[in-house]
């Protein structure tokens, strides 16, 4: 900014503008006294107010505590629009009411009842004054000389390098964190021969069990044991090997080159686990045959190798090839031919 | 009344070891100016303290832990399930101790309230230009507060492990793994292995209750230091000056009224986690992660990056044996953190193309810097269709319209938004700039409508008060950034001129259209030709008794 533009010269950088300027500053407007400045009676009748509100408030605490004990934990309170656990209401809306209460008539007895007229505090430049920072940088200049650092380089240079250093166990102490992530985002528990289970029954599919149009969730059977062992394997696997089956007319399927043997009757069965940031996909319409992910609306055609219509994802939903066991249940004819869920960067 | 030079017994106690009367006297009667946009942090700070109170109450029961355990306790509902240690002692917490969900949900409503108060607290430092300098710092510290908090939340949310807070983490560990290079790695270092694993609970278990909140706190304590040492900023006005402030002492006046409020706000959330349901995780049930709830939202401040991954096209890129997936590197890794950066360096840029290093104390009215106030508008706007972007869904349903005419809207809405709002914001500044220079000028109009001798008819004005017109004019001048000569005295060209001329450019354009206060010779001039024309003139009883001759024939 061009200084001779401005009202005042800055001395320098630090320079405060004025802006006195093409008006003369008038001063504080005059200040006018509150009734309750005036007239003692209304002074009485706010000294009253507030005093209301604290003792009020006290008897809401002491009420909070007696509703505390006094209100059976499991009883509900219908109230209107309102309802829910009867001794969390009353308790928060006596403490609520307490503290609103203790607040309102602190700002009501500054508002009515204290001094109310405006002080005026001089300001002063948050820099030092050029004698400060004489003082100092003479201070800081002794303190070095005294220390050699400037002089002993050595000594400074390996100092600067030790303490830099320090930085690396700082940072390789942590890789305990967690496994390398090594080959576990390629692989699900599904392989050849395992057969596909209703995820909630747990029961083998068989092809006649499904009409046209009927979609379930399913799982590996191998998922279920897994609970017992080891929860947390359990949970893992299950984020990665979570699928649906589906019937559709076959005529309305259009199978991409090397897939035709993947489905029977019509019956195909795809990763549940969207591609896009991995939550489990759910909503599907029958008609379209398209599957919605709830989360970012994702949606994939199922009858077209599950590949995008629509949303944020960017590849279809793997596919696993299925095939029909000796006793006729579904089974996998191998585990998916690649990563099921979100993308990474390594994957290809 | 006499005057102590001794402290009563027990103060004097702590006077001898502590000198506070050496302290005290500075800051006792410190002045705090008083305006409501000046509540906004007091709001912020309250919700955080809130925060530390009833979180420190539910660390009490809540078990940090993803062993899995049968649920026996009071819920019916769920009773016999498997579920996580984390989310059946959020049952008990909510269902089996007394005044729990009572405080879960205080929790959780100060939560929304805290990073809400930040944020418009921000939007009101943004729009009265109180970043610039001295506070620029003030303004980077506020913004990391801003963004601990919202990381403090994320984290809170998914400590109860259920559904919800189960799908939220999924889709979070879904974007980590989509960075480039450090993706799978940053994703198994932090969840411990692959998703969901039985480590993160207790991990960001740590990280929630101590690792942020102490840094916010040491942030909070820095801030308010900043803001006792700088001096709190004012509006101008008659007396209220760059070299002082006015208001009210700390003791007793300020003390009452912001410690008051501490309770009003202490209140609203107690009355609000006392009567509104918030988080109800017993309805969700425990974290499975082959399912997930229709219609799922996050909570608010996280809304704009759902909105961002949800109009983004999706598209990757393979190739080399590896894949890019833009569909979140763009929405998710980049966009977010530039826009953050932007806004944060932006007190930087400002000075930047202003050239203003001067300390300032008053603060600007937004109208009279048009183009920072059509700046603001247009990051509030991009952030807007962002967030309306997460709720995509539930706009198709509510207003009947196709998810993917809605999707197209916001993915140009999302662009042409902020243009739109800039340019309508910076007008609309400028026409409000032009009314006061109006009332300035020529005063207020009456109403009352004056014929002269030869039978012309004028509007009677009526001035305004010297107060008001100080007011008014109490603000810069503006004068963008001059590049200087070419060369200096010595013959020399000035280096990175091209870059000077840019600055220059963007300097003028800054304050391009913006109404520049008059001089003083320009008020009296106005005033002057207003007395010939009989425009201004004091409401005299005479003037009384004419208007009412002339509303009657009106
Ligand atoms: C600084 C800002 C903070 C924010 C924004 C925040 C936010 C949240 C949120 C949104 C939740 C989920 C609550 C629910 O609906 O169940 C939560 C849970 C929790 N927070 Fe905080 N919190 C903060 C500070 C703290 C502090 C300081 C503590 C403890 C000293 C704490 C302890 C807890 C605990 C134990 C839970 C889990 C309890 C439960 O889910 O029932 N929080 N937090
Ligand atoms: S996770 Fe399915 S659309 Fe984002």
């Amino acid at each position: 900014m061009s200084n001779d533009n401005l009202p005042v010269k800055p001395e320098d950088e630090h320079g405060v503008v004025e802006v006195a300027e093409p008006i003369p500053d008038p001063g504080l407007e005059p200040h006018e006294p509150r009734i309750t400045d005036i007239d003692p009676k209304a002074a009485d009748r706010a000294e009253r107010q507030v005093s209301g509100m604290f003792g009020l408030a006290t008897l809401l605490v002491l009420g909070s505590c007696v509703a505390y004990f006094a209100i059976p934990r499991d009883s509900i309170l219908e109230f209107g629009p309102l309802s829910g656990n009867a001794n969390n209401m009353v308790i928060g809306l006596c403490i609520g009411l307490a503290l609103f209460l203790i607040g309102a008539g602190a700002i009501q007895w500054a508002k009515k009842l204290m001094v109310d007229e405006e002080i005026s505090e001089e300001r002063h430049a948050a820099h030092s004054s050029p004698q400060q920072i004489a003082e100092i940088t003479e201070a800081f200049k002794e303190g070095a000389e005294e220390s050699g650092f400037g002089r002993r380089k050595m000594i400074r240079n390996s100092l600067i390098g030790a303490l830099g250093i320090l930085g690396l166990p700082a940072i390789i102490l942590l890789r305990d964190l967690g496994p390398l992530p090594g080959r576990a985002l390629y692989n699900t528990i599904w392989a050849k021969g395992i057969r596909v289970v209703n995820d909630v029954t747990d029961r083998p599919i068989k092809p006649s069990d499904l009409v046209v149009g009927q979609l379930v969730n399913a799982a590996p059977a191998n998922l279920a044991p897994l609970q017992e062992e080891n929860a947390s394997e359990y949970q893992n696997a299950k984020a990665k090997a979570a699928v649906i089956v589906v019937r559709i007319k076959p005529s309305e399927i259009r199978t991409k080159p090397g897939r035709e043997n993947w489905g029977i009757d019509g019956i195909l069965c795809y990763s549940k686990i969207c591609t896009h940031v991995g939550c489990p996909i759910s909503l599907y319409e029958q008609t379209t045959h398209h599957v919605l992910c709830p989360c970012h609306q994702s949606t994939f055609d199922l009858a077209d190798s599950a590949k995008v219509v629509f949303g944020p994802a960017a590849r279809p939903l793997p596919q696993l090839p299925l095939a029909v066991d000796s006793e006729g249940y579904l089974v996998a004819q191998s585990g998916f031919h690649e990563p099921v869920g979100p993308s990474f960067f390594e994957r290809g | 009344m006499s005057t102590n030079t001794e402290f009563p017994g027990p103060v004097k106690w702590v006077d001898d070891r502590l000198g506070i009367a050496k302290i005290g006297k500075k800051n006792l009667r410190k002045v705090f100016p008083d305006h409501w946009s000046f509540m906004l942090g007091e709001i912020a700070l309250y919700s955080f303290i809130i925060l530390i109170l009833t979180g420190t109450f539910l660390t009490f029961w809540f078990k940090p832990s993803m062993a899995e355990v049968e649920y026996q306790g009071s819920y019916s509902l769920l009773k016999g399930l498997h579920m996580s240690e984390a989310y059946a002692s959020t049952l008990d917490i909510t269902f089996d101790v007394r005044g729990g969900l009572l405080m879960r949900q205080i929790h959780h409503w100060a939560a929304v309230l805290f990073i809400a108060a930040m944020m418009v607290h921000l939007l009101r430092m943004f729009f009265t230009g109180a970043f610039r300098k001295p506070r620029e710092l003030n303004w980077l510290i506020g913004f990391g507060m801003l963004f601990l908090g919202i990381i403090e939340g994320f984290l809170g949310y998914g400590l109860p492990d259920d559904l919800l807070s189960g799908t939220g983490l999924r889709i979070t560990n879904g974007m980590i793994q989509a960075s480039p290079v450090v993706g799978t790695y940053m994703n198994f270092f932090i969840f411990g292995g692959e998703f969901p694993g039985d480590d993160f609970v207790a991990r960001f278990f740590i990280v929630h209750v101590l690792l942020i909140p102490g840094i916010i706190l040491a942030l909070v304590t820095a801030h308010l230091f900043l803001v006792v040492y700088h001096k709190h900023t004012q509006y101008a006005g008659p007396g209220r000056t760059q070299k002082n402030v006015v208001g009210y002492p700390l003791f007793p006046v300020y003390t009452a009224k912001a410690g008051g409020f501490f309770f009003v706000v202490f209140g609203i959330t107690a009355l609000m986690g006392a009567l509104m349901q918030i988080n109800p995780v017993w309805l969700y049930g425990p974290y499975n992660p082959a399912e997930v709830t229709a219609g799922a939202q996050p909570d608010w401040y996280m809304g704009w990056l759902e909105g961002s991954v949800r109009i983004f096209p999706g598209f990757e890129s393979h190739f080399w044996g590896i894949t890019l997936s833009w569909n979140l590197i763009i929405p998710a890794l980049i966009v977010p953190p530039a826009f953050v950066t932007l806004v944060a360096l932006y007190p930087f840029i400002e000075g930047w193309i202003t050239g203003d290093k001067r300390e300032h104390h008053l603060l600007d009215r937004p109208r009279d810097v048009p183009t920072r106030t059509g700046i603001g508008v247009a990051f509030i706007t991009f952030y807007a269709m962002l967030w309306i972007g997460g709720g995509n869904d539930l706009i198709a349903t509510h207003f009947n319209l196709s998810l993917n005419h809605v999707t197209w809207f916001l993915r140009f809405a999302v662009i042409l938004g902020p243009i739109l709002g800039f340019w309508i914001a910076r007008r609309w500044a400028i026409s409000l700039q032009r009314a006061d220079q109006e009332r300035l000028l020529h005063g207020l109009e009456t109403g009352v409508i004056m014929r002269s001798p030869e039978g012309k008819y004028t509007e009677k004005h009526q001035p305004i008060s010297t107060y008001e017109a100080y007011s008014i004019t109490a603000r810069d001048r503006l004068v963008p950034h001059e590049i200087g000569p070419e060369t200096d005295e010595n013959g020399v060209r000035a280096p990175r001129r091209a870059l000077h001329k840019a600055r220059a450019a963007l300097s003028r354009f800054y304050y391009a259209d913006a109404v520049q206060k008059p001089t003083t010779q320009e008020i009296e001039e106005a005033h002057e030709h207003a007395h010939d024309a009989d425009e201004i003139h004091e409401l005299t009883e005479d003037t009384e008794t004419y208007r009412e001759v002339t509303s009657d024939r009106s």
